[in-house]
């Protein structure tokens, strides 16, 4: 972030951090601002801002909102017990948490698995779906500690009748505030699964339909272009009816890669090539440096590159296509490569399954990236990276 | 060879067919001097006529292409050898590049290509199938977990960090001339870079290097 404002202001990255750092220890306002910064500066070569997007997020502003009243709760909280502090921070508090909702309700799947990582570690401590026994035991315990310090607190520093009579009224208010809201919190806590499980429900659909397109489609495409030859579309009928069956019946995905046998990145490549070679009859050039075992991030790059292998055997015209994968300590990367008919990148049209969900779609699901370079009469290559599951941690 | 003359090619392949392909393929560009089908003619006919370049097939029956290049090398080290092969397998191409050949494509590669890969090896600069420039990539790739070994000459055993992206770009299918392009360096620099690749290469101690040449029992 700071870099990206020192690129559009022409300030040194480091001042500005330092600044940001500084205010935030001081108030916690850095925190906000940097928040807002976010929603308000485009990511590079993208369309908007997150800030726009989140505007007419009519649901996400809602969940802001319904934050209000425990703010409220938090500064008579804080003016009863004479703690000004309190509600200076507060302020900061609601509005990055509410900033960062917004946020990560309008990322895009590349910063929303960013996000996901950095607030691993966070969830783990507090959600309630953490399994281990011994996260339950931490925080039942770090909850006890710090409620008994503050009873002790209370007890010890207000021990006179009309501070508990101040508190009295303090709890009164809270739980008045809960019988007007929280109906409301209720529903809109129900609204807010729903939702999510209507986008895991089109997460699964997109990527059904990014199968059926690599499979079934692609397969009809053949058969349409080899209907002179009956012993070819017999041929491919077939496989493709073995490869549909497996899919329905044995949930076996079509395309899965690395089901039967390969199980590392080199071994998988060579089956990618054979196969594409088999159903377009264009020689696949495989260059693999280093291996490593396949892991599901792996496999969607692999069923990403197959698509572009797929989209060069079939469209290019050139001769061969070469694929060169190399594994590294950080990340492991693959060039798809052909010396065809290129093409232009801005002008695929819409309804064209291929680079939007097959190859862009997948490398985003997994925090990885694409980069097309096409030259119309020299040829095109795809570059995918993703980056490797053991050096996240 | 004489600056501006076409280089002189002598053929090594046991099989007739693809003598006679790659005999069209070159055309014009080169002037072949000779051919043979079997090692023992092959080494021959080599010291008598003395060729810019030998196109020499790595799988042939007694010894293949490496006993050509062992037998020739030590009266005639002015030839320069260009292995074609169909196979790809690490040992083959290892061996016969520290037996002293200047290049290694595969016999898939096209007309134009094979052409361009004759005259630059008879320039006397060195030639890497993509493939090749991987098994490299991968040879030189990780110092061994217990260290590097006790012979460990950086000057020799290691890649520098240009040499490394020249041969990644040759992994990824790009020519010399687009190599320069996308580095913006000249397509000599890209050559001696390549050269420098094939010295280590022939003269490093890696263990990888050593096992693969071992294998075809070369050392």
């Amino acid at each position: 972030m700071a870099g990206g404002l020192s690129e559009r202001y022409g300030i040194d990255a480091t001042v500005i951090r330092v600044a940001l750092v500084l205010s935030a220890l001081v108030s916690g306002i850095g925190v906000v601002g940097y928040v807002i910064a976010w929603l308000l500066f485009p990511v590079d070569d993208e369309q908007g801002t997150i800030g726009s997007r989140a505007v007419s997020d009519r649901k996400g502003l809602l969940v802001v909102v319904a934050l209000l009243p425990v703010l409220v709760a938090v500064l008579v909280v804080g003016s009863a017990l004479d703690a000004g502090y309190l509600s200076s921070v507060a302020w900061a508090v609601y509005l990055s948490a509410g900033g960062l909702i917004l946020v990560y309700r309008n990322a895009d799947d590349a910063e929303r698995v960013w996000l996901h990582r950095v607030a691993e570690p966070v969830m783990h401590l507090g959600s309630a779906s953490a399994r281990s026994r011994r996260a339950l035991i931490v925080r039942v315990v770090g909850g006890s500690v710090l409620l008994s310090v503050g009873l002790v607190l209370l007890v010890l520093s207000h021990s006179s009748r009309v501070t508990l009579d101040l508190l009295g009224g303090v709890v009164l208010m809270i739980a008045a505030i809960v019988v007007i809201f929280g109906p409301w919190w209720l529903r809109l806590t129900r609204d807010l699964v729903s939702e999510r499980q209507a986008r895991i429900r089109a997460e699964e659909r997109a990527d059904m339909a990014a199968r059926v397109h690599d499979s079934v489609l692609q397969t009809l495409a053949l058969i349409q272009r080899s209907a002179a030859q009956p012993d070819r579309v017999v041929q491919l009928a077939r496989t493709q009816e073995r490869d549909l069956r497996s899919w329905l019946f044995e949930g076996r995905p079509p395309g899965s890669i690395g089901a039967d046998g390969a199980g590392t990145l080199a071994a998988a490549l060579e089956q990618v090539a054979r196969e594409v070679e088999a159903a377009h009859g264009v020689p696949v050039d495989v260059v693999v440096v280093g291996d490593c075992p396949l892991d599901d991030d792996l496999r969607m790059m692999l069923a990403a590159g197959r698509e572009a292998t797929v989209n060069s055997a079939k469209w290019s015209g050139a001769s061969t296509v070469s694929i060169f994968a190399e594994v590294e300590a950080q990340q492991v990367s693959m060039f798809v490569r052909d010396r065809g008919t290129g093409f232009d990148p801005d002008v695929v049209a819409e309804d064209r399954q291929g680079i939007a969900t097959s190859i862009r779609a997948r490398m985003g699901r997994v925090g990885g990236a694409v980069i097309i370079r096409s030259i119309i009469g020299q040829g095109t290559e795809i570059e995918l990276t993703v980056p490797r599951s053991g050096a996240r941690t | 060879m004489t600056p501006g003359a076409v280089p002189r090619v002598f053929l090594v392949d046991d099989h007739h067919l693809f003598r006679a392909g790659v005999r069209n393929e070159l055309g014009t560009a080169v002037e072949i001097v000779g051919e043979a089908d079997e090692v023992s003619a092959a080494v021959e006919l080599i010291g008598e006529r003395l060729p810019d370049v030998v196109l020499l097939d790595v799988h042939m029956p007694n010894g293949g292409g490496l006993a050509v290049i062992e037998a020739v090398k030590p009266t005639h080290p002015e030839v320069r050898f260009l292995a074609l092969s169909v196979s790809d397998a690490p040992e083959d191409v290892i061996a016969v590049i520290r037996s002293g050949a200047r290049g290694y494509v595969t016999k898939t590669i096209s007309g134009p290509e094979l052409q361009d890969a004759v005259l630059r090896v008879a320039a006397g600069d060195a030639v890497f199938s993509p493939r090749l420039a991987g098994f490299v990539l991968d040879a030189f790739a990780a110092i061994p977990n217990d260290g590097p070994p006790a012979s460990f000459d950086p000057e020799l055993d290691q890649l520098s960090a240009r040499e490394h992206e020249v041969l990644r770009l040759i992994a990824r299918g790009y020519t010399y001339k687009e190599i320069a392009r996308e580095l913006e360096i000249s397509t000599k620099t890209v050559e001696s870079h390549v050269s420098s690749v094939l010295r280590k290469l022939q003269l490093s101690t890696r263990h990888q290097l050593t096992r693969w040449a071992t294998e075809r029992r070369l050392i």
